[in-house]
């Protein structure tokens, strides 16, 4: 793919040329992430994320990969181990300390990277596909994340644990089974704790191939920028490198200083102070709360508390995980011609105060005791949720007169009297 | 095609590509039969991978349970564990049983009578798992001076379930009754659990 005028690759001596033809990696970075990928010139800071994501998914495996080398997956051990970990081992607290925050700020990353991709409409054509990786990729590392949650084998790693497999038994029929062959036990135990370890060394790679993926899928259209125009001609664009890389560079130094920040001097902020009591099966603490990063979905789960043809617990969970599978049917929901919220003015209304309150209120809830007024406030914000997607969106988009979109990029950037810009040499075409 | 590999496309009167006598093809015939070799081998591959997942037979050794009651006086509750999950014995008081026989059973959410949950000859002796059904969480009530919830009987403090003096679900989110495990009495105050 990629545009005619992308720069091609040119091995510089012996070395380069010999692997250039024997395997032409180097032209494959090149072209992914190089100066061989041109992409547009006006992207805002908000396009840092992508790669902010990916840099905290490379962090959590090498941390990950290093706090397995002392960690002991056995109910007996799993707690003290970690404790191990943060007093025995050289250097153990800080590995600790970034891989648990660093697996928050992943979340951060891919909560404003989704935020980005909604408010753009980046989901369009013709980027579908790398929006349905892009959800994939946030179903796996919920699941990784909760299970890497349960490895500490403290009182909210047992009870989340025992808590969302409980969830699988609201199935009919199925559903009890499940959970046991989930657990290989009938509570949360040795066989538990032992296949979430292998699966949480395992589902990061798997994320790391389904970012391939994703990356792949975005180099047949190419990036998106913030006017939703698509690329016009060669002066719409800069190469990847050293232009992006430039101000990726930035911007993940901003990212490390607030993560730093996390890890040093509030290392223990974004968790549970439960989790520092060993799991007892037999007492469960007063306020059960997963994550952070899971509380508008856990709202959702508990907005349910009424039978309605089928039993309010089914409904919980099948709403919870519709929360996420509705982003699927995203790209055809949205009707309107227009992506960028900044030329939709119905759309950016129901965005800024429609759906981010709703959101900012659903994480806000999660973590909120299970009595009123937050659960008629749940209720009410689920409602709001689905109605945006399902009902709102649709309608908005086949209804909304989008404001006059500019006609390149380049105009965009640089004013109406450079219009069509097809090449260097070719501007300007009028005069 | 290249010519050194001789296929049928080359050589169409070899006997590999042309219908035999009962007009089947021989090479149709070849195909179908591996691929279902090979789908039945995947199947019988895939049996062991995801029955490993099933509770290994230590963990399926320890589901019994042998609990002496003798010491448990009326009004008087016990915890003790099965299958690592905690379980309630309670010799219910007169007024308990009292209270669990007046309620219009039809009425509730998870119909049942005392009699059918506890076993004959010991209505009093109120055998129930300790997991609340709703999302798994231990109810309170078990154990003297607990919180016992509006009707007397068990109280899951997670989501606000409700439980009375026979462990049915009586208000809150939780969908059936407590779960009455697997048990009998061995004798007047042994019961096996499992
Ligand atoms: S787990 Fe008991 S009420 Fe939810």
């Amino acid at each position: 793919m990629s545009f005619p005028w992308a720069k091609e690759y040119t091995p510089q001596n012996g070395l380069t040329k010999f692997f250039d033809e024997k395997l032409p990696l180097p032209r494959f970075v090149y072209n992914a992430v190089g100066a061989g990928y041109p992409v547009p010139r006006n992207l805002s800071y908000f396009w840092n994320f992508g790669v902010l994501a990916g840099f905290f998914l490379v962090l959590q495996i090498v941390t990950g990969v290093v706090l397995a080398m002392h960690y002991a997956s056995n109910t007996q051990v799993a707690f003290a181990s970690v404790e191990h970990i943060m007093r025995d081992v050289n250097w153990g607290w800080l590995m600790r300390y970034t891989h648990a925050n660093g697996a928050s700020f992943f979340f951060v990353v891919i909560y404003i990277h989704i935020f980005r991709g909604l408010f753009y409409a980046s989901y369009k054509p013709p980027r579908e596909m790398i929006w349905l990786i892009g959800v994939v990729i946030f179903l796996l590392m919920m699941a990784t994340a909760f299970m890497g949650y349960v490895l500490p084998w403290g009182q909210m790693s047992f009870w989340g644990a025992q808590v969302i497999t409980g969830l699988f038994e609201a199935i009919p029929l199925v559903g009890p089974p499940l959970k046991t062959w989930l657990l290989g036990g009938f509570a949360p135990d040795n066989a538990a704790l032992n296949r979430f370890f292998s699966l949480h060394f395992l589902l990061p790679f798997v994320i790391a191939g389904a970012v391939i993926l994703h990356i792949w899928a975005l180099h047949i259209p190419g990036s998106s920028n913030p006017t939703g125009v698509e690329v016009k001609g060669e002066s719409d664009t800069l190469p990847f490198h050293p232009y992006y890389t430039a101000k990726d560079g930035f911007g993940l130094g901003i990212a490390l200083l607030v993560f730093m920040t996390f890890v040093f001097f509030l290392p223990n902020t974004l968790g549970h102070p439960d989790n520092y009591i060993e799991a007892n099966p037999l007492s469960t603490p007063a306020l059960i709360v997963p994550e952070w990063y899971f509380y508008p979905f856990y709202a959702i789960l508990r907005a349910f508390t009424f039978d309605f043809i089928l039993p309010a617990k089914l409904w919980g969970v099948l709403a919870m995980f519709s929360a996420i599978l509705v982003w699927f049917f995203l790209p055809w929901l949205d009707k309107g011609p227009v992506r960028s919220g900044h030329y939709r003015p119905l759309f950016r209304k129901f965005f800024w105060f429609g759906l981010i309150p709703t959101m900012a209120m659903l994480f806000y809830l999660g973590g909120a005791p299970a009595h009123e007024p937050y659960v008629m406030l749940s209720q009410i914000f689920t409602a709001y949720y689905f109605l945006h997607f399902l009902v709102i969106l649709p309608i908005i988009s086949s209804i909304e007169r989008p404001d006059p979109l500019p006609y390149s990029i380049t105009e965009a950037v640089l004013g109406s009297d450079k219009k069509a810009v097809l090449g260097e040499n070719a501007e300007p075409v009028a005069t | 095609m290249a010519s050194t590999t001789g296929n049928a496309d080359a050589t169409p009167d070899v006997n590999d590509g042309v219908e035999g006598e009962d007009g089947v093809r021989r090479r149709d015939f070849i195909n179908i039969a591996a691929v279902s070799a090979a789908g039945v081998g995947g199947l019988a591959v895939l049996l062991p991978l995801v029955s490993q997942m099933a509770p290994s037979a230590d963990v399926l050794a320890e589901s019994t349970t042998e609990l002496d009651i003798s010491a448990l006086d009326v009004g008087q509750s016990i915890k003790a564990v099965f299958r690592k999950q905690p379980i309630f014995v309670r010799r219910l008081t007169p007024a308990e049983i009292e209270a669990a026989n007046a309620v219009d059973v039809s009425a509730l959410r998870d119909p049942a009578t005392l009699d059918e949950i506890t076993k004959p000859g010991h209505g009093d002796v109120l055998v129930v798992m300790g997991v609340c059904t709703h999302l798994g969480c231990v109810p309170l009530g078990a154990q003297e001076g607990e919180n016992k919830g509006e009707f007397g009987g068990y109280f899951c403090p997670c989501h606000g379930s409700h439980y009375d003096t026979a462990a049915r679900i009586r208000k809150g989110p939780a969908p059936t009754n407590l779960a009455v495990p697997d048990y009998e009495f061995t004798s007047d105050t042994t019961i096996v659990i499992g």
